[in-house]
């Protein structure tokens, strides 16, 4: 069948970064005026492979084409040349200046600027692609969802004719996603073609033409959206069939509190006020999920809770005694184990696996005064062999995956056997396998009796896992519901703000 | 052909090598300078490096010259290991020095064993205290150590000159120097007819006891983990502020003994040049000794190397005796420089 040339195609691309192969031989064709996916587990090479066709990075083999043209793409600049933009999981923008200055910067090679004329523009182009943004609003003062919009009206300024997202949705509430989809289907029927990376399966399934797996760095295949499902791209992914995790509903055991927050109230990092005194407690045997968007509150709750950040108000009590503003020791000694949001933040990335295993109860390794460098390694032993870790205890932690990673953290926490579980975005950037791992470990916590409080902004997640919901919203608790009364629905209006 | 910088640490292998290579390097680039005043490089480096072992008096000078390197780089390398950047050694060297005069100038008729004892004790404690400002405002106010650390140097530097022009000025020769002190207060010399003293035994067990605390205790370890990543250990339940405030007391405290040693087994007298930068230079040895006890040892011997080894060449070839302090400063920028560059690598790339 002949047909039109590809908008693009990247033939053979292989990138390696030292000793991983982040791509291997990829092939990758975009049509013209289709909306494809680039599906794949975290790790498994999408962004490298796009940062390729945007020139961030360079192939080690292969040749991408463009209109049927080889073009030799070294940096963005030849990218926005042969008219492909990028929107990049981290935006790009200046924050104190405005929307039109922000699309427009780097792109004149005038002098002088018409501002007038510059902030038309941009409102022109907002209404032709039907993507609402204010030109004269300052980038500091948007949402995530608004400057995602900037940064798509800034590929399309410069006249994209292939628009790469990666992985738009992770930053978005529910309804926000929405919007995003009407766009993409608009500007897909104006002509664009759209590269739309994601590991969220319903995502790919309801807005894309076709999707490209890759799997560990390898192409697993194309597919017509319209000729799949979910349970296939699944298999795709991770090359075998995922098994869900299946929390038990008999649960004899689910009874006394064992977390109860009192009216807390905390101030982030700029003294603002993040949290308005917050109340709900957690049951031994429950799972308690904290749903919400990304900078509600969440992050400060999570520290007030693991002992790094003053509370300005109200009571915490674990096991019935009060830890209100008590540091991580005192906090553990009672029974709680902390699993915080940032790994990086919680371990020390240039000591080894061992020391950090050791580093929260370091007393216990303690003889005559000595450290006792067998007992600290054998621990780890105990641990890496008990939670399946690949590392050896001399490893420095900087050096293991983020799955590996976690699964230390999770290790050093579970192992103390805490009666409240703290634990917050325990999978973020973690593979599917890995993830599944930890989901496994929280509910065997659960099986056991732990009151876990789980705060996470994946929905799936939280959904999966919680006996009961409660979203947060600009610091306050908008609901708490049974999970059997919660849908993505309702708690997606509950994250914006829309009592329900 | 394109040349790429990438960034990736280098191997494990390759990181002892760095501070050799950037001896290696510093010497290629002052090279230059003798050049300029028309010595030939290579016999100046001889007389830097070799000439300083060949005879038995300057090789034992040279430990002598280390002596004060060694507490100094062992000082700054506990700070620094806590993530307390102490720029005070120097100051706090002066400290001790002062404490020490003070006590040895009281210890006629005390017999050696107490006296020695209780000058060591004393200008530990005495840099310890120097120390301790900067350290409490650091941990309760959030004050940069480095700027007042930094600061107090000069302070300690007038008090220093003030009771050399007052109270201890010498009564005979009327000289800004204090009286000598006791005889029984002046440290043993280790090799008779030499400079050598018990001061370079007192190093070397500092760096023993460093090294044993900063490798093989709790306390050590806790501090590792707080130099590393502060935000992880307080997440850990370590005391980050306590930790900290004696990570920086410890390193004054060691300091001042640098200020011991230079009295008691120098001088005998305090002077206002007593340290003459040493507190600066320990910055240097800590970090040519990649913050380790058993290279800050190698570091400060080589040191003292290129300091006797100074004067030598400036007899011998007519070369300015800063010719060493330039080398020093020269290798302190480069081992940095090294030691940033080590996280990335160099690559190329034929096109095509
Ligand atoms: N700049 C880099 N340096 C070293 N390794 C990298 C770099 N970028 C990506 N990688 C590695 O390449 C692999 C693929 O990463 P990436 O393309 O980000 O995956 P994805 O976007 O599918 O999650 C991972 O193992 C990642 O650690
Ligand atoms: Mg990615």
């Amino acid at each position: 069948m002949p047909h039109e040339p590809y908008a693009v195609e990247m033939r053979g691309i292989t990138k390696r970064f030292g000793t991983i192969t982040a791509n291997r031989a990829v092939d990758f064709a975009l049509r013209k005026g289709e909306v494809q996916a680039l599906l794949g587990e975290n790790g498994a090479g999408k962004t490298t492979l796009m940062r390729i066709l945007y020139g961030l990075y360079h192939a080690d083999e292969g040749d991408i084409f463009v209109d049927g043209q080889m073009a030799d793409i070294r940096s963005p600049r030849h990218a926005i040349a042969h008219g492909v933009g990028m929107v990049t999981q981290h935006f790009a923008l200046v924050p104190p200046i405005t929307v039109t200055e922000n699309i427009i910067l780097g792109y004149t090679d005038r002098f002088n600027i018409d501002l007038d004329a510059a902030h038309n523009k941009v409102a022109e182009a907002s209404r032709r692609f039907g993507i609402a943004i204010e030109p004269r609003a300052l980038v500091k003062n948007l949402s995530v969802g608004e400057r995602q919009r900037v940064e798509i009206i800034k590929a399309l300024y410069r006249d994209a004719k292939v628009l790469i997202l990666d992985e738009p949705t992770a930053v978005l509430a529910p309804q926000e996603a929405d919007e995003l989809f009407e766009s993409l289907k608009r500007l897909r029927d104006s002509g664009l073609s759209v590269i739309f990376i994601s590991h969220k399966l319903h995502e790919v399934m309801a807005i894309t033409d076709r999707v490209t797996v890759l799997r560990s760095g390898e192409l697993a295949g194309t597919v017509n959206t319209a000729e799949t499902n979910q349970a296939d791209l699944a298999k795709m992914m991770v090359g075998r069939e995922t098994f869900g995790v299946t929390k038990s509903d008999v649960n004899g055991r689910q009874g006394d509190i064992a977390l109860r927050l009192e009216k807390i109230s905390a101030l982030d990092s700029k003294e603002l006020v993040a949290l308005k005194e917050i109340s709900f407690e957690v049951r031994t045997g429950e799972i308690l999920g904290l749903a919400g968007v990304s900078g509600n509150g969440q992050s400060e709750l999570a520290q007030v809770l693991e002992g790094t950040r003053p509370s300005t108000g109200g009571r915490v009590s674990a096991n019935g005694r009060e830890i209100t503003n008590a540091g991580p020791e005192q906090i553990m000694a009672t029974g709680v184990g902390r699993i915080p949001e940032d790994r990086h933040e919680s371990v020390v990335a240039e000591m080894t696996v061992a020391q950090n295993m050791a580093l929260e109860h370091l007393h216990e390794f303690v003889r005559r005064g000595m450290l006792d460098k067998k007992r600290i390694r054998a621990h780890a032993e105990t641990l890496i062999e008990a939670y399946q870790i690949k590392a050896r205890p001399n490893d420095r932690i900087r050096t293991l995956s983020g799955g590996n990673m976690q699964k230390v953290i999770l290790a050093r926490v579970l192992e103390r056997n805490p009666s409240v579980i703290i634990v917050a975005q325990p999978t973020r950037g973690l593979d599917v396998g890995a993830t599944e791992y930890v989901r496994q470990k929280l509910l065997e916590q659960r099986q056991r009796g732990a009151a876990i409080l789980l705060i996470s902004e994946d929905l799936d997640e939280i959904l999966e896992l919680s006996d009961r919901i409660a979203v947060i919203y600009e610091g306050e608790i908008m609901n708490v519901l049974p999970a059997a009364e919660a849908d993505i629905e309702r708690l997606g209006l509950l994250m914006c703000g829309v009592s329900v | 052909m394109q040349i790429k910088i990438e960034r990736s640490p280098a191997p494990v292998w390759f990181r002892p090598l760095i501070p050799l290579l950037a001896i290696v390097f510093t010497f290629v680039i002052t090279a230059s300078l003798v050049l300029l005043v028309n010595a030939n490089p290579l016999s100046a480096y001889y007389y830097f490096l070799i000439d300083p072992l060949s005879s038995r008096v300057s090789a034992i000078e040279v430990l002598v010259k280390s002596t004060p390197l060694i507490l100094t780089g062992a000082a700054v390398t506990f700070a620094f290991v806590g993530g307390y950047w102490n720029i005070g050694a120097e100051g706090q060297l002066l400290m001790g020095a002062t404490a020490a005069t003070a006590i040895g100038l009281q210890m006629h008729g005390v017999p050696a064993w107490i006296a020695i004892p209780l000058m060591i004790l004393g200008g530990f404690l005495a840099g310890m205290l120097w120390a301790l400002a900067p350290a409490l405002m650091r941990v309760k106010l959030a004050i940069d150590e480095v700027v007042t650390t930094l600061l107090l140097n000069s302070v300690a530097l007038l008090i220093v000159s003030a009771l050399l022009n007052g109270p201890w000025r010498d009564p005979i020769s009327q000289w800004p120097q204090s009286p000598e002190i006791a005889p029984s207060a002046i440290f043993p010399k280790l090799i008779p007819r030499s400079r050598l003293h018990l001061g370079f035994i007192l190093a070397v067990i500092v760096v023993i006891l460093v090294w044993f605390v900063l490798t093989r205790t709790a306390f050590g370890l806790r501090m590792r983990a707080v130099g590393m990543g502060s935000s992880a250990a307080r997440f850990a339940g370590i005391n980050v502020d306590r930790t900290m405030l004696i990570s920086g007391l410890v390193s004054g405290g060691i300091a001042g003994l640098a200020g011991v040693t230079e009295v008691a087994g120098i001088h005998y007298h305090l002077i206002d040049a007593i340290s003459g930068g040493h507190g600066y230079t320990g910055i240097i040895v800590a970090t040519l000794g990649t913050l380790n006890a058993w290279g800050v040892l190698l570091a400060a011997l080589f040191i003292g190397l290129i300091d006797t080894g100074a004067q030598t060449v400036s007899r011998a070839l007519g070369v300015p005796v800063y010719l060493g302090d330039v080398i020093q400063a020269a290798l302190l920028l480069v081992t940095l420089g090294f030691l940033l560059l080590q996280g990335y690598r160099i690559r190329w790339r034929r096109k095509g």
